[in-house]
């Protein structure tokens, strides 16, 4: 071998992100969503300390509002990498039913997601975070660091944010404080596709065409996962063949049209394609300049 | 992405994928300013790679006619400039990577702010660097900034040099304009080591020699911009020369299997190689590559790999895994560049932690120098180094930690510094070479120790520092508890603040950094004192707990005592028994501690004392003398175990 590939380069940088970051930690803990990136973001964790298992469980912060096949592939998942997988489910939120139809998308996933999030670091006083977050999502992410230093309230204060020169990396934190590390900062859309290409990643089979129950809104297919979708007047499910190009909760994540049931034919679709990714979720649009804002408030 | 392959993908997305998952990989940094058009190259690079989704382009084309200053045009520049929130929210150190790929290299692009005071950005994009991308205005020709931006290339060592000769357009396409631009460069770049330099006359606005060979400029034959970074070969000499594996972590999944994980950052290395340990010097031989898809026959520099050696030797966290006939050296005192990347500056003499590789020491930073002026070039001398400053220092550590000169491979010998107590990331630095100094000045071996000395002196030596704002009353306590264990017939000394400045720091001043090197010569002389078996009342403001926790290090738990003369400003500057307080008000006195400068409260002292003047001074040198009998330090010592074991 005389030189490496641009996925074995970011392979090798991600997984002395993930060792680095556990050798300088306490109590660290992967952040799993169930979404591709999260696939990805694991099997580069699996590797990272092989012969061991990550020396870290999984979080995955639910919102009970996610795909019935996200929690079918996440259980089968984690039984059969042998990894350990806790679930957070904000009290408050099953309590008081928070749902994206009662209480709009905003603050559904405010309350589900970024304070459930809260909650679950606290309580099990993690002081450290995988994330899959990639610096080509979004412009504002273009500068975030690979290790993004919270507070004990966990905001991200741009102050302290620290220069990241060659592969060294400060993890040093206060006593409260803790620190979001993101392995996949410089993958991009189509280094996370190729690479789940070519390792094989099992994905969520959402992310290929199916005929399924869909109902458009606002020019957004939705799919109606189950019988607490709320149906206007009339309004009827319509089987189409449809795809997604992100996970989330199904009220809010939008579906696309396609006849793509290979991985290739998904990398093929979505390079011609020039919509970018994040048009699919329903939450970006809510309020505007959302996702800095939601960076500093915690969530991902 | 790619510009050409564009009808394969369509037609063959399996060749297609074969083709890019085979792409290597291109880390560059763009340097110059807004004004040199860098966003809009950044933006036509990422626009010309079809790496603009259409909802982007919508955005881009109404943006363009809104804000944009191309008269309707696309902007590009708008693709990747910063949001203004960002600027507002004052985020300190701004390094934008931007991502784009043709078919044969995928790009991670380092852009920062090209401005004077944003040295610690570009140091901290030409970190990660394989190639820098500078842009030359073509009607201003070589700048100041052109030259700071070179110099900082060279120093992070950055081989490859692009001259992007911009705005083409703006001069007709002149090729004497192009000429004269290029032979200016490269005279300079030769004088700073920069040798690998291609310039390119290009216009970002308009798409000239970009991707394709502009029919304007029929006189240039080189290289398009892109065809260049395509194919320029970076001289991966990296996996040729000696293995170099910082260890990250020891892998133990069970009994059986003990690993060492770690990036390989030189050389290469196969099973049965001869390897050293850095900094223990033992020896071995690697066992095994491991890794998740299967035992390797070699691993190279890049790669993320876990050994097994055939012997059980020591090896963790911090330790390099070298090649057994070529190791690092080992030392505690260098030479080095600092980059001074905070907000407060560098203070000589203040304990810093210091991140070489996979290990974190202690270090203290030396006088600089000399400062390197990043516009001329020019050494000048000073005291300190202030934000976005370069100077040459000498450095100590507290361990001996293996390395390589910078030059020879930047994470061998490319640290950074961080501040104890803020945690922040405070400077970056590249080891030029060891110093030998230390090698001979060896420590005098004594037989009478500090035991003995003690134990004639009947006493436990200790130090009890007082640190407090002046006007405390910290001498006055310091006093009377000196009365009182003199009288009860220990051996003490006092050192007070003002006394030791009329003598021994007679020739430091009141800035942050004399206040530091004062701190640091009272904690030496204490711990003299503490060996000649002395009991030490040390009075001194003492206003950084850095230097404090230094003074505790070097005297040794259990025999530091901390006692904070605790007063509120107000009440301190109310007494002003030496009319300081009202001098620093008026501006005759600065560097003041509480007024100017700043006074920062040990978290946890040993004792804390109010001296806002309901307690009497007596009675707080009693509870101090009180805590040092509790504490066992005026019982008498222990005396020596039997001398059975003469070794």
């Amino acid at each position: 071998m005389t030189r490496l590939t641009h996925l074995q380069r970011l392979e090798a940088e991600s997984i002395q992100i993930f060792r680095e970051a556990v050798a300088e930690s306490e109590r660290p803990v992967m952040l799993y969503s169930v979404g591709k990136d999260s696939s990805v973001m694991l099997h580069v964790a699996m590797k990272a300390f092989y012969p061991s298992k990550p020396p870290f469980p999984l979080l995955h912060v639910d919102t009970t509002w996610k795909f019935r096949a996200m929690y079918e592939f996440r259980d089968k998942l984690v039984e059969e990498l042998g990894v350990e997988l806790l679930v957070h489910q904000n009290p408050d939120c099953v309590e008081r039913g928070i749902n994206p139809f009662d209480h709009g998308s905003a603050t559904h996933t405010d309350l589900w997601k970024t304070e459930g999030l809260k909650q679950a670091l606290n309580l099990h006083a993690f002081d450290l975070a995988f994330g899959g977050a990639r610096r080509d999502e979004e412009k504002s992410r273009a500068k975030e660091r690979v290790f993004s230093i919270r507070t004990a309230q966990h905001r991200w204060d741009p102050k302290q944010q620290r220069p990241e020169l060659w592969r060294l990396y400060n993890a040093r934190k206060h006593p409260g404080e803790s620190v979001r590390v993101f392995p996949l900062s410089n993958w991009t859309e189509l280094d996370v596709w190729q690479y789940i290409n070519l390792e094989k990643i099992p994905i969520v089979p959402l992310y290929y065409a199916a005929p399924r129950p869909v109902v458009e809104r606002d020019g957004t297919l939705i799919m109606v996962d189950d019988d607490r979708m709320r149906l206007d007047p009339g309004e009827e499910p319509k089987i189409r063949s449809v795809r997604f190009r992100t996970l989330g909760c199904y009220p809010l994540t939008g579906a696309v049209e396609s006849t793509a049931t290979t991985l290739t034919a998904i990398i093929q679709e979505m390079l011609l394609t020039t919509t970018s990714e994040r048009q699919g979720r329903v939450i970006d649009h809510d309020s505007s300049g959302s996702m800095e804002k939601k960076k500093q408030e915690g969530y991902f | 992405m790619s510009h050409v392959s564009n009808d394969l993908l369509a037609d063959d997305i399996e060749a297609y994928l074969a083709l890019h998952e085979n792409k290597s990989m291109l880390r560059f940094i763009t340097c110059g300013s807004v004004d040199d058009g860098k966003s809009t190259l950044i933006g036509r690079l990422l626009y010309d790679s079809k790496l603009v989704f259409e909802d982007h382009l919508a955005a881009l084309e109404s943006d363009s006619k809104k804000f944009g200053t191309q008269a309707g045009d696309l902007d590009f520049a708008l693709l990747v400039d910063g949001l203004a929130a960002e600027r507002e929210q004052g985020i300190t150190i701004d390094v934008a990577y931007r991502f784009f790929s043709t078919e044969h290299r995928k790009f991670i692009v380092a852009d920062t702010p090209g401005h004077e005071q944003y040295t610690r950005n570009m140091v901290t994009g030409a970190s990660t660097a394989d190639l820098a991308v500078i842009l030359i205005d073509a009607r201003k020709g070589v700048l100041t900034q052109t030259r700071r931006h070179s110099y900082i290339v060279s120093l992070l060592g950055i081989r490859h040099v692009v001259v992007a000769v911009n705005k083409l357009d703006l001069v007709d396409y002149s090729k004497e304009v192009f000429d004269t631009i290029e032979a200016e460069y490269r005279g300079f770049a030769a004088d700073i080591g920069l040798s690998d330099v291609v310039c390119i006359p290009i216009s970002a606005l308009r798409g000239d020699n970009i991707t394709g060979a502009s029919p304007q400029t029929p006189w240039y034959a080189g290289p398009t911009l892109i065809g260049h970074l395509e194919t320029i070969e970076i001289a991966d000499d990296l996996h040729v020369g000696p293995l170099r594996l910082p260890v990250q972590w020891v892998n133990r999944p069970n009994l059986d299997f003990r690993g060492f994980s770690g990036q390989i950052v030189r050389g290469s290395v196969r099973p049965g190689d001869r390897v050293r340990i850095v900094p223990s010097g033992l020896e071995s031989t690697v066992e095994r590559i491991v890794t998740d898809d299967g035992d390797l026959e070699e691993a190279i520099a890049g790669q993320s790999i876990t050994l097994t050696l055939s012997d059980e030797v020591d090896v963790s966290r911090g330790d390099v895994i070298a090649a057994a006939g070529d190791p690092p050296r080992v030392a505690d005192q260098f030479e080095c560049h600092l980059v001074w990347m905070s907000e407060a500056p560098m203070l000589p003499g203040r304990p810093y932690l210091l991140k070489l590789g996979t290990r974190t020491v202690g270090a203290t930073v030396g006088h600089p120098k000399y400062k390197v002026n990043v516009n001329t070039l020019e050494h000048t001398a000073t005291r300190t180094l202030e934000l976005n400053e370069i100077g040459v220092c000498n450095l100590t550590l507290d361990r001996q930690v293996p390395f390589d000169p910078y030059v020879e491979n930047r994470d061998m010998g490319g640290f950074i510094l961080i501040d104890r107590f803020t945690n922040q990331t405070v400077g970056a630095g590249l080891l030029h070479f060891a110093l030998r100094r230390a090698d001979n000045v060896h420590w005098q071996a004594v037989e009478v120790d500090k035991d003995a000395r003690a134990r004639l002196n009947s006493q436990r030596p200790a130090v009890v520092w007082f640190t407090g704002l002046s006007g405390a009353g910290k001498s006055t306590i310091a006093n009377l508890v000196e009365r009182t264990l003199h009288q009860l017939g220990f051996h003490t000394y006092l050192l007070d603040g003002d006394n030791v400045r009329h003598g021994l720091n007679k020739d430091l001043g009141f800035t942050d950094a004399d206040r530091v090197e004062n701190i640091r010569r009272v904690a030496e002389v204490a711990r003299i004192l503490v060996d000649a078996g002395v009991i030490v009342l040390a009075s001194f403001i003492s206003p950084f707990r850095a230097e404090r926790e230094l003074a505790r290090r070097l005297i040794g738990e259990g025999q530091f005592f901390e006692v904070h003369v605790d007063v509120p400003l107000e009440v301190a500057e109310a007494r002003d028994r030496k009319g300081l307080y009202a001098k620093a008000r008026r501006g005759e006195l600065v560097h003041f501690t509480g007024i100017d400068s700043p006074y920062e409260p040990p978290a946890s002292p040993e004792i804390r004392l109010d001296a806002s003047g309901t307690v009497p001074a007596v009675e707080s040198a009693g509870l101090v003398v009180e805590y040092l009998r509790q504490c066992g330090v005026l019982a008498p010592p222990q005396e020596p175990e039997a001398a059975t074991d003469p070794s």
